[in-house]
């Protein structure tokens, strides 16, 4: 049985860019009318480069800021924070993990207390309990307990990304946003977290929409992949559909453009490099 | 005779917990026209190595090495001011993040004409004639426009491309690009790594690509070092590295490429490093070992 988590319905969303004294103020629409629909335990992947769009989507998607116009149902019930504002039990429901892991962490700030916060802010659990709790958390993404008090700058890359998700994992919510959560890690790393993000939405039956300009990691990852080009969605669809049979004119540039790894495309290269 | 060469390079930095071994006993060289790809995770040591090839790492590095040539001439044996008429005009560097390596409070064609006036020492004229031939060639619309512009007023591909017009003004003979693309968009990617390639055939530079990006490689360099924790793990000809790969990292490189994935789990390279011998050459794959 299918349960819809997430649902945006012809979402807009335009910025208005104050002019000066000599230029009239202008409007950028940053997102044109999308529209998608999540499943429970499903992976949304939204693919485009920067300045498409995705990362507004995103922060409209987590109740960051709202949409211009267009509806949002997040477990079936209809948000709207420019109206009604944002609870926190809806703030329960919707976690972020941002991009770059040095900016996102409080370098003041232990990971206990990284990890408690959600918890202070949004529930009224005491502090013993929090405690336990954020001690589970690490365990869960792969850290310790001997963890707890330590700084942000103490950790590498990947394990400030794993911290960031365990954070966003605090509340228990259902719906997590990952905006380019791999694309600052090496690749061996990239790969443990992608592990981690694949091993967490199996066990508690996560919902992800993940952000990526990344074509390898959205194939990988991904069940349904929506590419956006200018605030558009060019192309939405399974997978496999988007990748066995690009619609769009856009979509085939992304495609043609992501360097290929094979024996095959080497040897093509090479042989191309030869004839010239 | 090789373009550049070393033998055996120990960075280490002087730390409070005492000296860091960034690099440890590298050989490299690199003939002219070829295009070499150094590719290793962050700690690797790989930027640091091609820093100390330009002369370009802070007071607390020691650099050392049994021989370390360019063209010939010995880099180590240089006083500052003949190494600084060598760096920026034969070996020129093409660094990851192209906003922030351009000059904010200069315009690019001021900064593409700093390098003219000071290797080349040209005169006004001629340093834009020659600014305005280097943004055309490397795809830059407008360049008479642009020349004007600041940094801030380009995207980063555009910056990037100014960078690469500022290392190549002076027709270097090797060229040395650290992680070039890892900023951009992969669109973008593709356009840079075409114009460096396309370059790089047309001038008959050596070229050094120093990436993490197993794709960057396939589709850009002739030779591959592969590089971890400061040593040199294997180094192969671009096709039999991605064939027959001979060092277990290299292999556990390739198989966490998520398009290698098999299965819904990805293998991680700790997996498969079951002891962290340098230059492993061992048979036996324990690449099936996906869980």
């Amino acid at each position: 049985m299918s349960v819809t988590v997430l649902e945006g319905k012809n979402i807009v969303r335009d910025y208005h860019v104050g002019g000066g004294l000599f230029r009239p103020s202008r409007t950028v629409h940053a997102v044109k009318g999308v529209s998608f629909t999540v499943q429970k335990g499903k992976t949304l992947a939204i693919v485009g480069e920067s300045g498409c769009g995705k990362s507004t989507l995103a922060r409209i998607i987590t109740l960051i800021d709202p949409a211009t116009s267009g509806e949002l149902f997040i477990d079936g019930n209809k948000v709207d924070i420019a109206k009604d504002g944002l609870t926190k039990e809806m703030r329960r429901k919707v976690q972020i993990v941002f991009q770059n892991p040095y900016g996102s962490l409080n370098p003041r700030q232990k990971i206990g207390d990284v990890l408690g916060e959600p918890l202070i802010i949004n529930t009224d659990k005491p502090a013993e309990e929090r405690r336990d709790l954020a001690m589970k958390m690490l365990k869960k993404v792969g850290l310790g307990p001997e963890h707890y008090n330590r700084y942000p700058h103490m950790f590498s890359g990947g394990q400030r990304q794993r911290i960031a998700i365990a954070r966003a994992l605090m509340l228990n919510p259902s719906l997590l946003v990952l905006d380019e959560p791999v694309s600052a890690l090496d690749l061996s790393v990239q790969a443990q977290v992608l592990n981690l993000l694949a091993d967490l939405q199996d066990e508690f039956q996560l919902t992800y929409v993940f952000i990526s300009h990344d074509l390898s990691v959205v194939r990988y990852i991904a069940d349904d992949v929506m590419v956006m080009y200018f605030g558009e969605a060019v192309e939405y669809g399974s997978r496999d559909e988007v990748f066995a049979d690009p619609k769009h004119n856009y979509t085939r540039t992304l495609f043609a453009a992501t360097p290929r790894a094979d024996v095959a495309s080497i040897k093509a290269r090479l042989a191309k490099k030869k004839a010239a | 005779m090789p373009l550049l060469e070393i033998r055996n390079l120990t960075v280490s930095f002087d730390t409070a917990a005492g000296p860091f071994m960034a690099v440890q006993g590298i050989d490299l060289s690199i003939e002219p026209r070829e295009v070499l790809a150094i590719v290793g995770e962050s700690g690797s040591g790989k930027s640091v190595a091609m820093l100390a090839v330009m002369g370009l790492l802070p007071n607390t590095a020691t650099v050392k090495a049994d021989r370390m040539a360019f063209d010939g001439i010995d880099l180590l044996g240089l006083s500052p001011s003949q190494r600084r008429k060598i760096v920026g005009k034969d070996i020129s560097m093409i660094f990851q993040e192209p906003i922030a390596s351009l000059n904010p409070c200069f315009t690019a064609g001021f900064q593409i004409e700093e390098v003219l006036r000071f290797h080349m020492g040209m005169d006004r004229a001629q340093r834009r004639a020659r600014a305005i031939e280097l943004m055309t060639l490397v795809g830059i619309a407008d360049p008479e426009e642009r020349l004007n512009s600041f940094p801030h007023q380009m995207s980063g591909g555009q910056c990037q491309r100014v960078m690469i017009a500022i290392a190549i003004a002076c027709n270097p003979k090797l060229l040395i690009a650290d992680e070039p693309t890892t900023a951009l968009d992969v669109t973008i990617q593709k356009q840079i790594l075409d114009l460096l390639v396309s370059l790089q055939a047309k001038y008959g530079m050596g070229l050094i690509m120093i990436t993490h990006n197993m794709g960057v490689v396939a589709e850009t360099a002739d030779r591959v070092i592969v590089q971890y924790k400061g040593r040199k793990m294997e180094e192969a000809d671009v096709l039999s590295l991605f064939e027959s790969p001979k060092s277990n990292y290299t292999r556990a490189l390739l198989s966490a490429l998520p398009e290698n994935a098999v299965g819904d789990r990805l293998p991680t390279v700790s997996d498969m490093l079951f002891e962290p011998a340098p230059s492993a050459a061992r048979s036996g794959s324990p690449t099936g070992a996906a869980s």
